[in-house]
């Protein structure tokens, strides 16, 4: 018997010992741009391991882990400030061994910040990696007067408005009319009450939306063809555009633009945690994060990434945000879980208002 | 001892079917019906109750939306009909041979690409820079771009141009299956081109009407592609309040409940429609 368990033990150690050199499969769940296709090559070729890549949205990954209880996936990639909510409806991560995780490779703030914000029970969910905001992507010659989230309602750019039907349109209507949501989120009543003057102005700021946009290439489209010529929408498309017409570009709205922390999160039920670590790892090496910014768009929470970046978005950032507009981002709190039913019914009545 | 074997093959003959039907229609929709009667209290905590229903009959957005589905389709159904039953009876009657293969093959080919780059499609000839625009500012019949997206008609005509093929198909089976000989008698007997019709060509079609019109309000009822590009901001179309619910608002419980209603609504007006015209499910579905 003794031996038996002696072997059994030996056994045990051996697979043990065995499984880091074993290649897995990484089953990603991310953004367009995060995973490309060069530095996955890289990864495969220095870790062995294999890399699946399936593009998505914030609430889609949450809808995907949530229909399988967390399983299907190794490594998810959901903005910090849906974790915790999401994580208290319906359990979908695991907690983040911080040890397998090469802090020095991070920017300490960040890496902070979005430790504490994706905290329950004292569990840590999420590690940082592409940071961002949401702004004005305008056509500079036909909508320079736009400065603001409010200004998208006036008559000078009727018709050719676009944003998205979803939370953080909300959220930057709600700053831009002097209130802070933010500060309310803890308290419903509060809310509730910015939530109805946001909704009187997005019903009678509705005739001015040609339509609202969806994906990133839907909008990206828009702004190009000049059907649209004022928008809300993502940094990075603006920066994009503006490669191809100067007239195009993002600006940081004088309320301050929302920025926002996609993270690293591991799946409930995911079976590939050594790969997991071994990309989070890989990818916040400088010269990967700078690759990664490359091909996204958007900077990343990795210490000296942004020094292998290309010259000309560096200066297109640095036109979209001088340091006062920085100092200026508002970036999303961890979203209390419940407040999104509030918001929903909301963004419903806006879609149905004529 | 026959007897026996014969019960046993017609079992295994059956089970492939019964598999089917429990495995992946059976047990998903009573899955879907436990989660549409939860009631959500708290983080993590359901009680058993009917308020997912109730908030469909409180809030007039959602029974709105979906009196407005039902109606677009039905319209939708009715133009379909319209415009696809002149194109079956020529090919089932006016064409012989190769021309009628070939006509048939050309509605078919849309069918090849899939739905979403057939909408795409309609997307780029609608939209403001796009090319029915452009073609009215050459011709000089417009003086600035004109935005045909993002309204009901864009809508319509994407119902239509979707279905029509499912329209089409049940026509042309059915009349192909009159013999020319009782018009040609309609006509001996002293009918008119009209009285034909009325009296020949569509008796004889009914079945295939019902049937073209049952599949294509069902596809357009839970569509969800066509209305949502093209109808843009103004597309109120039930199956986008379920996939919201499901997917932006995970409120799986809230998407169930408006599932089951809109099964439960497709199923009346289908039953509706059988019973105005007079037919019956195994006589058209039978054919």
């Amino acid at each position: 018997m003794k031996k038996f368990t002696l072997a059994a033990s030996l056994f045990a150690g051996a697979i043990v010992l065995a499984l880091p050199a074993k290649a897995e499969t990484l089953r990603l769940l991310t953004w367009g741009g995060y995973a490309p296709d060069n530095v996955i090559e890289l990864f495969e070729k220095e870790t062995g391991h294999k890399v699946e890549v399936t593009l998505s949205n914030n609430e889609e990954m949450i809808a995907k882990l949530r229909a399988t209880g967390g399983g299907g996936f190794d490594l998810a990639q959901p903005s910090q400030d849906r974790i915790a909510g999401a994580q208290a409806e319906f359990d979908i991560y695991k907690p983040i061994d911080l040890s397998k995780i090469d802090a020095s490779l991070f920017i300490d703030s960040m890496l902070e910040s979005t430790k504490a914000n994706t905290t329950l029970d004292g569990a840590v969910y999420g590690v940082p990696h592409v940071w961002g905001t949401d702004g004005l992507v305008l056509n500079t010659a036909q909508a320079g007067m736009v400065k603001d989230y409010i200004d998208l309602c006036s008559d000078a750019v009727a018709g050719k408005v676009s944003y998205r039907l979803k939370r953080p349109t909300l959220i930057a209507f709600a700053f831009s009319m002097d209130m802070d949501p933010f500060a309310a989120y803890g308290d419903q009543a509060k809310y509730e009450e910015i939530l109805s003057k946001v909704e009187a102005k997005l019903v009678e700021c509705k005739k001015n939306v040609k339509t609202y946009w969806g994906g990133g290439d839907e909008i990206t489209n828009l702004l190009r063809s000049g059907e649209v010529i004022a928008a809300m929408a993502w940094d990075t498309g603006g920066w994009k555009l503006n490669a191809e017409n100067p007239d195009i570009t993002f600006v940081a709205p004088s309320s301050g633009a929302l920025g926002w922390v996609d993270t690293f999160a591991l799946p409930k039920r995911g079976r590939a945690d050594e790969a997991a670590y071994a990309w989070i790892n890989f990818v916040m090496r400088p010269d990967i994060a700078a690759m990664i910014t490359a091909a996204a768009g958007n900077f990343t929470a990795s210490k000296g990434g942004d020094a292998g970046v290309d010259e000309a978005l560096k200066a297109r950032y640095q036109a979209s945000f001088p340091p006062e507009a920085i100092e200026n981002i508002n970036w999303y709190p961890p979203v209390p879980a419940g407040l999104e039913t509030l918001e929903g019914a909301v963004l419903d009545r806006v879609n149905a208002a004529n | 001892m026959t007897g026996d074997r014969s019960r046993l093959t017609m079992i295994l003959l059956m089970a492939p079917l019964l598999i089917w039907l429990t495995a992946l229609i059976f047990i998903p929709h009573a899955e879907m019906f436990l989660v549409s009667m939860r009631e959500k209290v708290g983080v993590r905590q359901y009680e058993f109750g009917f308020a997912n229903y109730a908030t469909f009959f409180n809030e007039p957005l959602y029974w709105n939306t979906f009196v407005r589905t039902a109606l677009m389709s039905v319209a939708a159904t009715a133009l379909t009909l319209v415009i696809g039953f002149p194109v079956a009876y020529y090919i089932a009657k006016m064409t012989r041979g190769r021309s009628k293969t070939i006509l048939f093959l050309l509605c078919l080919i849309p069918f090849w690409v899939s739905e979403l780059v057939r909408t795409y499609g309609w997307m780029i000839l609608l939209r403001e820079s796009g090319l029915f625009s452009g073609l009215l500012q050459y011709v000089g019949l417009a003086s600035q771009p004109i935005e045909f997206l993002y309204n009901d008609a864009a809508i319509m005509v994407g119902l239509v141009y979707t279905s029509m093929l499912f329209m089409v198909v049940p026509l042309v089976t059915t009349l192909d299956s009159l013999d020319d000989s009782m018009i040609e008698a309609g006509y001996d007997l002293g009918g008119t081109g009209v009285s034909i019709w009325r009296e020949i060509v569509i008796p004889h079609a009914m079945p295939g009407i019902v049937s073209g019109c049952i599949v294509v309000f069902m596809l357009s009822l839970g569509n969800y592609l066509t209305p949502i590009l093209l109808g843009g901001k103004d597309s109120l179309w039930f199956t986008g309040l379920i996939y919201t619910q499901f997917i932006t608002r995970f409120n799986w419980e809230q998407g169930a409940a408006f599932g089951f209603l809109l099964l439960a609504l497709s199923s009346f007006i289908v039953w509706a429609g059988l019973k105005l015209s007079g037919q019956t499910l195994s006589r058209t579905m039978g054919r």
